[in-house]
C-alpha cells in the first residue's frame, strides 16, 4: 500500500519558480494497478522521481506501509529506496552486464553472498520466463526480453512497491501486452501495489483497476477503470474509449453517446429500445468488451424524430447512461443534459452543434 | 642520388636502439600506471562535481576543472621547461628517466582527467538513476554505473594517451631523458645518421601500431553493443 499525500514539487524560486506538481493525492491499494495518464510535460516523471525518492518533494508525503519515506535522511532513504521496485523507460540495462548479473545489480548494491545472489536471480529470470537467457547481453535481447530483464532487476529486492515509469512506451504491441499480463501476474502473486505511469490510453485498457489523469501538475480526473468507462459524462473514460470515426447521421437524427451504466446491459438493448420508442434505432458506431471481469461498452447511436426526454428515459430504464452528442436543427428543441462536445461525425452534423448547444443550455437555464 | 650518410655501421644500430627502446616502455609505463591512478579518480571526481553530477559543487568544481585546462594547454616543451625546479625537488635531477616521469606525468593526467571525464559524460544518465533507485551507495554508483559502463570508452581514450606519452617521451629526449627520443636526438639530427634516423622512425611507428591494436581489440574485448 502506498499513499501520496498533498505532494508538492516545485523547481527554482522567485520570479523562476515552476509548480511541476501541486498537492497529489492518491493511494494504491495493496494488489491494485493503478495507472496515471497524462500527456507529456504534466509532470508524470517528476512524479515517478518523487515516488521512488530519487528526488524530494517541495512538499507532502510519500507513505510505504504506514511508514513516511519523504522525512528520512539521505541515508535512510538509500535503505527506503528498497522497498519500491522501479521498472524503466527503455528498460535501463547495463549494456556491459549479461541478464543475470543487470538482475544481480541490486542484491550486489546490498552485498549478499555469492550463493544467494545466484539462488535469487534464478528464481527472478525463471519467474519473467528468461532462464535460458541468463548469459545474454542485453544487445542480444529483444525489446520485450530486455524490458523483462528490467522487471527482473525491479523484484530483486522483495519490494511491496513497484513503480513502472512508461515501463511499456516504446515497445511493440504484442510485447506491450505480454508485458502486461507479466505485471498482472506478478501483482496476484506477490500482491504488489503497482503505480503504472504511461502516456498510452490503450496500455491503461489492458493493465489498470484505476486510473488518474495528470494534467500541468493536477490530477484532474480519478477513479475506477469500469467506474470511468461506464459513465458517459467522465472526459477520461471518454479518451480511454477507443476513439474511431462515427459514421454520419442522417440529417433528421439526434446522435446519442450510450455507455453501458449497469452490470447487467441486455445485449439485445438496441432491439428493446427500438420497440419502446417505436423507431428505427441506427447504430453508428459501438464497442463491448470486458474490463476487469466487468462488461463495458458505448455505443453512438442515431434517433429520429423522438423527444430528447423520451429517449433518455428509455436508455435509463435499459441500465444505459446516456448524452446527446447532438442534433440536427429540425428536431433540437427540448431539454436535456447534453455536454455537446462534437466528435467526429458528418461535416455538416458538426456544423449545427454549436446552434443545439445555445438552445440546450438557453433552455436549461429557464427549467432551472 | 642521394647518398646515405651512416655514422653508425648499419650492425650496430640494434644494439644501439634496444636499450633505448627499453627506457622508453619503461619511461613510458611508469608515466601511464600514475596517469591512471591519478586520471580516474580525478576525472570522475570532475564529472561528479560538475552541475548534475552526485556530488555537485561549484567551487571545487570550477578550481579543478581550470588546473585540468592550464596541464591542458601548455605546450609540452614550455611544461617541462617551466616545471623545472619543481623535477628537481621530486628527484633531485633535471635530467634522465626519472626527471622526465614528472612533467610527462603532469601533462599526462590532465589528458587523461578530460578523457575520463569525457567518457562517464556519454553513459546514459538513465543509468545513474537505475542505480540509486537500486539501493547503491554514491561509491558504488561511480563503480558501476559509471566507470562500469565506460570502460570501453575509456580504453580507447588510453590508447590514445599512451600514444601521446611515446611522443612526449621523445620531447623529453631533447634534454636527455633517453630512450628512443634521445638517440633519434643525438644521432639523427645531431649527427644527420640516416640509418639511425630511419630505424628510429620504423621502431616508433611499429611501437604506436602495436599499441594502437591493442587499444582497439581491447575495445572490441570490452563492448557489448
Amino acid at each position: 500500500m502506498i499513499s501520496i499525500e498533498k505532494l508538492s514539487k516545485e523547481y527554482g524560486i522567485g520570479a523562476s519558480r515552476t509548480v511541476v506538481l501541486d498537492n497529489l493525492d492518491f493511494q494504491v491499494a495493496t494488489g491494485e494497478i493503478f495507472a496515471v495518464v497524462g500527456p507529456s510535460g504534466a509532470g508524470k516523471s517528476t512524479l515517478a522521481q518523487c515516488v521512488n525518492l530519487l528526488e524530494r518533494p517541495t512538499s507532502g508525503s510519500v507513505i510505504v506501509n504506514g511508514e513516511n519515506l519523504s522525512q528520512l535522511s539521505e541515508k535512510q532513504l538509500r535503505i527506503a529506496r528498497r522497498r519500491i521496485g522501479t521498472i524503466f523507460q527503455s528498460d535501463g540495462l547495463f549494456s556491459r552486464r549479461t541478464a543475470a548479473d543487470n538482475v544481480a545489480l541490486p542484491l550486489d548494491y546490498l552485498g549478499v553472498t555469492a550463493a544467494e545472489k545466484k539462488k535469487r536471480v534464478g528464481e527472478l529470470l525463471d519467474r519473467v520466463g528468461l532462464a535460458e537467457k541468463a548469459g545474454h547481453y542485453p544487445h542480444q535481447l529483444s525489446g520485450g526480453q530486455r524490458q523483462r530483464v528490467g522487471i527482473a532487476r525491479a523484484l530483486a529486492l522483495r519490494p511491496s512497491i513497484l513503480l513502472s515509469d512508461e515501463a511499456t512506451s516504446g515497445l511493440d504491441p504484442e510485447s506491450t501486452t505480454a508485458i502486461v499480463a507479466l505485471l498482472k501476474e506478478l501483482r496476484d502473486d506477490l500482491d504488489l501495489s503497482i503505480l503504472f505511469i504511461t502516456h498510452e490510453m490503450d496500455t491503461v485498457l489492458q493493465v489498470a483497476d484505476s486510473v488518474a489523469k495528470l494534467d500541468h501538475g493536477h490530477i484532474v480526473e480519478s477513479g475506477s477503470l469500469v467506474t470511468l468507462l461506464r459513465d458517459a459524462n467522465s472526459a477520461l473514460g471518454q479518451a480511454l474509449r477507443p476513439r474511431r470515426g462515427v459514421e454520419g447521421a442522417a440529417a433528421a437524427d439526434s446522435v446519442w453517446f450510450v455507455g453501458y451504466d449497469a452490470p447487467d446491459v441486455r445485449p439485445d438493448w438496441v432491439t428493446a429500445l427500438a420497440a419502446e420508442l417505436s423507431v428505427p434505432i441506427s447504430v453508428l458506431g459501438a464497442s463491448i468488451e470486458s474490463v476487469n471481469g466487468a462488461t463495458v461498452g458505448h455505443a453512438t447511436i442515431g434517433i429520429a424524430g423522438v423527444d430528447p426526454q423520451r429517449v433518455s428515459a428509455a436508455l435509463g430504464r435499459l441500465g444505459l447512461s446516456a448524452r446527446l452528442d447532438h442534433m440536427a436543427p429540425a428536431s433540437a428543441t427540448a431539454t436535456v443534459t447534453a455536454t455537446a462536445t462534437a466528435t467526429a461525425a458528418a461535416a455538416a452534423a458538426a456544423a449545427a452543434t454549436a446552434t443545439v448547444t445555445a438552445t440546450v443550455t438557453t433552455t436549461l437555464e429557464h427549467v432551472a | 642520388m642521394i647518398r646515405l650518410n651512416l655514422t653508425v655501421p648499419l650492425g650496430d644500430i640494434p644494439a644501439l636502439l634496444l636499450p633505448a627502446l627499453g627506457d622508453t616502455l619503461i619511461m613510458v609505463g611508469v608515466v601511464m600506471a600514475i596517469v591512471v591512478l591519478a586520471g580516474v579518480p580525478l576525472g570522475c571526481l570532475v564529472h561528479n562535481l560538475a552541475p548534475g553530477g552526485l556530488f555537485e559543487h561549484r567551487v571545487p568544481y570550477s578550481v579543478l576543472s581550470w588546473a585540468v585546462s592550464i596541464g591542458r594547454s601548455l605546450p609540452f616543451l614550455i611544461l617541462m621547461a617551466s616545471i623545472v625546479p619543481f623535477t628537481r625537488l621530486l628527484t633531485g635531477t633535471n635530467i634522465g628517466i626519472a626527471a622526465a616521469v614528472v612533467p610527462m606525468a603532469i601533462a599526462g593526467i590532465a589528458f587523461f582527467t578530460r578523457i575520463v571525464e569525457n567518457s562517464l559524460r556519454g553513459v546514459p544518465p538513465t543509468l545513474v538513476r537505475v542505480a540509486r533507485a537500486s539501493g547503491a551507495s554514491r561509491l558504488q554508483i561511480i563503480r558501476t554505473a559509471q566507470l562500469g559502463e565506460a570502460v570501453p570508452s575509456i580504453i580507447g581514450g588510453l590508447t590514445i594517451n599512451t600514444i601521446a606519452m611515446i611522443e612526449y617521451s621523445a620531447i623529453a629526449g631533447t634534454i636527455g631523458a633517453g630512450g628512443i627520443g634521445y638517440v633519434a636526438v643525438t644521432y639523427g639530427y645531431q649527427r644527420f645518421d640516416h640509418g639511425v634516423m630511419i630505424a628510429t622512425i620504423l621502431v616508433l611507428v611499429a611501437l604506436v601500431a602495436s599499441v594502437q591494436l591493442i587499444g582497439d581489440r581491447l575495445v572490441r574485448l570490452t563492448t557489448h553493443a
